[in-house]
């Protein structure tokens, strides 16, 4: 069992090292949300997806397969996969996305790059030029291929001209808003996620609104960052009601995610639990703010009388969707 | 009988701040584990810094579960950099058995 957390591991850090993504996307998949939007390209001020909710389609259907491999006897010969995928890229075999899910994930980008459209922010992309940040490398413990890769990273930020990112997603923030800080001296890249660049706008709802949902604090947003009341203050504006779990806020209940790579069963106990906690709150939908709490907390609800959605998708309702 | 030594702590202060000797053995963090890991941070920590490697290696497994959420980490009354730790503790792992 231990070496299979060896060869998963070794896997995506091969693939971070050699192909710059633990699962490398090409240019248009990674880039197709954007189509049509006529984000300019780059700027000093950029929108940075990380590729996070364009990955998660893609490690959805390979945790599917992993897992099934890992109850079989060909357990054993992960570490066959490793070698041959340090020369050829077996994800490209592996990975079959759900178009419906792409296209949702990609959906929820939009929505992201719409809001701050709509409060007036000015920000370009990077297109093809975007990597992503090295998240999961980072927490398997990956640390020389991370520094590598953060210093690639900031390489590529600084040829560009970068000097802040808007990021959409708690990992990629962490990575490149204090992880990085503490590889590359002399760090100067300015980061804020979209919901604090939001936030900070006083944004006007394009329509009254009313409802209530629960709320699933990400804890890399609020143990790691303390982006706690941003979210909230979004959807208040919005008139629309938070009810919050039993735990949340700094104390909020990890989904599980995390360990969804190497201990599918793990996460999904954690996302039952924690689920439990939302469903307690008597709403019939709660929001996340994280792709992997999202994807791991909307498995869980499946077979469950609650629905769980991307906070993105609600502001962009509520700020954006006007019915007139 | 084990005997303690310093040599896998130096080891891993290699790699990063691995700052386990600020624990004070509260509890704290298995009492607010998600996961219920009794043996995360405080124990295993106890190991690394006692030198006693073999009881790192079999749990490994334990390493790799931790979610890295912080909720032990937010509450330690010690500053325990807990997740720095097993980040530190797992690219230890990865490179003396996985051979990444």
């Amino acid at each position: 069992m231990n070496q299979s957390i060896g060869d998963i591991v070794g896997i995506l850090a091969d693939n971070l090292a050699l192909r710059k993504s633990v699962m490398p996307l090409s240019a248009k998949q990674s880039t197709a949300w954007a189509k049509g939007l006529n984000i300019p390209h780059g700027g000093t001020c950029v929108l940075y997806t990380g590729h996070m909710y364009q990955l998660l389609p893609y490690i959805s259907t390979m945790q599917k397969q992993t897992e099934m491999v890992r109850s079989t006897p060909l357990v054993h010969t992960f570490w066959i996969g490793r070698l041959i995928n340090k020369f050829i890229n077996t994800t490209w075999f592996m990975a079959r996305a759900d178009a419906k899910q792409k296209k949702i994930y990609n959906r929820r980008l939009r929505n992201i790059a719409l809001l701050l459209r709509k409060a007036n922010v000015d920000f370009g992309y990077l297109y093809g030029k975007e990597l992503y940040a090295g998240a999961l490398v980072s927490d398997l413990g990956g640390k020389d291929i991370l520094e590598a890769h953060a210093r690639r990273v900031y390489a590529m930020l600084k040829s560009e001209g970068v000097k802040s990112i808007i990021t959409v997603d708690p990992h990629t923030t962490d990575m490149l808003k204090d992880m990085y800080a503490t590889i590359i001296p002399d760090y100067d890249i300015e980061v804020k996620s979209y919901l604090e660049v939001l936030a900070e706008k006083d944004m006007i709802p394009c329509k009254k609104n009313e409802g209530e949902l629960a709320i699933h604090d990400s804890c890399v947003y609020a143990r790691y960052m303390n982006t706690i009341e941003q979210p909230r203050k979004l959807l208040a504006n919005a008139g629309i009601t938070v009810k919050e779990p039993a735990q949340t806020g700094k104390f909020t209940q990890c989904c599980g995610g995390p360990v969804e790579a190497l201990y599918p069963e793990k996460a999904r106990k954690f996302a039952k639990e924690r689920l439990e906690q939302l469903k307690a709150t008597g709403c019939k939908e709660a929001v996340a703010m994280c792709p992997i709490c999202l994807q791991n907390l909307e498995h869980a609800a499946e077979t469950e009388d609650i629905t769980i959605r991307d906070i993105s998708e609600c502001l962009y309702e509520a700020y954006c969707d006007d019915p007139s | 009988m084990n005997k303690a030594t310093t040599k896998l702590l130096t080891e891993l202060r290699k790699d990063g701040d691995f700052n386990a000797t600020a624990c004070i053995n509260c509890g704290t963090c298995t009492g607010l584990c998600p996961h219920g890991l009794d043996i995360l941070p405080r124990e295993l920590f106890r190991y690394v810094i006692l030198g006693l490697e073999d009881k790192v290696e079999a749990n490994i497994e334990t390493i790799y579960s931790c979610l890295l959420c912080k909720m032990c980490e937010a509450n330690c009354p010690g500053d325990v950099n807990i997740t720095a730790n097993i980040r530190t503790l797992r690219n230890y792992i990865n490179r003396k058995h996985f051979k990444i």
